[in-house]
């Protein structure tokens, strides 16, 4: 039985440690946020802007100005700060970030990442994703294991325009964990009932077993 | 203090400084401190050929997003510019040019601009599309590329607070993009929510000295606009 999205997220969660800082991309990664262990205490980055983002506001508490990098409203804590956008990725670019969380659309057995553009298609941009995954100590990746059409999205080499190369660290999709080592994918951990084969058989990376 | 930065309004603050073929910076990010009494200005004036750069392209129907309507814009240099059906229809038609630039080195670039640092190197983009034409160089083992500086004819900026001196207080996720865009444009111009005297602001909590800033006035403003209203459950 594969993972659910909602596991997906609670497994990337127990990635988080105590004292990270931590940038979650729109989407999926946004929701792991939700799953993030009691007994840690973990720093949301926006890269619009602000260090330690709160949850989503209640009716009351909506206030244009706190917004994430989704553009989404969103609330501030007691640990809060501002700054400004090349503040922002000085943070983010000088290293200073121990974990990103993004989205995928390929991901090859190399570490190289797709995640912003399908030629032909409307390109709405790159936003920060390239500076995120160039500066940041480890990218983990959120992605289903294949596309809609059943193709693998871990491959030996990205087919789509790079997002950044030699960047992923770690990818979890429905069916299980894998590590990106210098030789191959590596299998950390498998969801409830998924073989061997059937990772096998849905990716085109190198398995290591 | 005399110091001639004060105007009275939009109209007033943006005389004399608009021409065809410009380079415009805009601070903000989304729809989230955006000068939108500047930008409406700008719409009234019909300049047109403009170049913009800024993170994004407004909505439809509000801030850049207003320009791109009546086609004033020529150009964008932005991030991300995925809220805005307009600029879809118009760079698919061919009829806008779009330069992307990486959130982050779009922003180092124009605090560069800002600065006199003419380029600057750094990883972001090697190995991508982004790095196509740009030189590249190798320092301590790793491979870097070579991003050029933004400066622009004229920067268009929104605050919180700002006195008669041009000093700005910019409020929460509101400040974004405006610190950087403000120092790489000629002329800076900042629309503020409170236009206050000179020495009413505390000294330690300026987040952007007068010395960058040319013309301010107070705007008018309805409600603030969000793009995605997202909510917890109690």
């Amino acid at each position: 039985m594969a993972w659910t999205r909602e596991d997906i997220c609670r497994v990337a969660a127990l990635e988080l440690k105590d004292g990270y800082y931590c940038n979650l991309g729109i989407g999926m990664p946004t929701k792991v946020a939700n799953y993030i262990p009691e007994n840690i205490n973990v720093t949301l980055q926006s890269e619009n802007g602000m260090l330690g983002m709160g949850p989503f506001p209640l009716e009351n508490e909506v206030d244009a100005d706190i917004i994430n990098a989704g553009k989404q409203t969103i609330t501030e804590l007691p640990e809060t700060s501002y700054f400004d956008s090349s503040e922002s990725f000085a943070m983010i670019r000088g290293g200073h970030i121990d974990l990103s969380i993004l989205g995928a659309l390929q991901v090859s057995e190399k570490g190289d990442l797709a995640n912003w553009m399908i030629p032909g298609k409307m390109v709405k941009g790159m936003g920060g994703a390239m500076d995120l995954v160039a500066g940041v100590k480890k990218v983990l990746i959120l992605m289903e294991h294949t596309a809609k059409d059943g193709q693998p999205k871990l491959l030996k080499e990205c087919t789509l325009p790079l997002t950044g190369k030699s960047v992923v660290d770690m990818v979890i999709t429905e069916l299980g964990k894998f590590d990106i080592t210098p030789n191959g994918v590596e299998i950390k951990e498998l969801a409830p009932h998924v073989t061997l084969d059937e990772i096998k058989a849905k990716t085109e990376a190198k398995i290591l077993i | 203090m005399a110091n001639n930065k004060v105007f009275q309004n939009a109209h007033d603050a943006m005389q004399g400084i608009l021409f065809d073929g410009m380079t415009i910076l805009s601070g903000g990010f989304g729809i989230c401190g955006i000068a939108e009494n500047i930008t409406e200005e700008i719409k009234a004036s019909k300049v047109s050929g403009l170049t913009v750069v800024s993170n994004n392209c407004g909505i439809d129907g509000f801030g850049l997003g207003t320009l791109l309507h009546t086609r004033q814009i020529k150009k964008m240099i932005s991030s991300y510019v995925g809220e805005n059906k307009t600029f879809e229809e118009q760079y698919l038609k061919g009829e806008l040019e779009l330069e992307f630039s990486p959130q982050g080195t779009l922003a180092e670039r124009c605090r560069a601009g800002g600065a006199g640092i003419p380029a600057f190197y750094t990883k972001t983009g090697v190995g991508t599309i982004i790095a196509e034409g740009k030189e590249t160089k190798v320092i301590d083992g790793v491979e870097y590329l070579l991003e050029k500086a933004i400066k622009g004819d004229l920067s268009i900026i929104k605050a919180w607070k700002g006195d008669e001196s041009g000093n700005l207080v910019f409020r929460k996720a509101a400040r974004n993009f405006n610190p950087p865009m403000a120092k790489a444009g000629n002329i800076c111009v900042v629309e503020v929510e409170q236009l206050v005297k000179t020495g009413e602001l505390d000294p330690d909590h300026i987040h952007l000295p007068g010395i960058y800033v040319d013309r301010i006035f107070e705007g008018k403003y309805t409600e603030k606009k969000i793009e995605f209203v997202t909510l917890r459950e109690e």
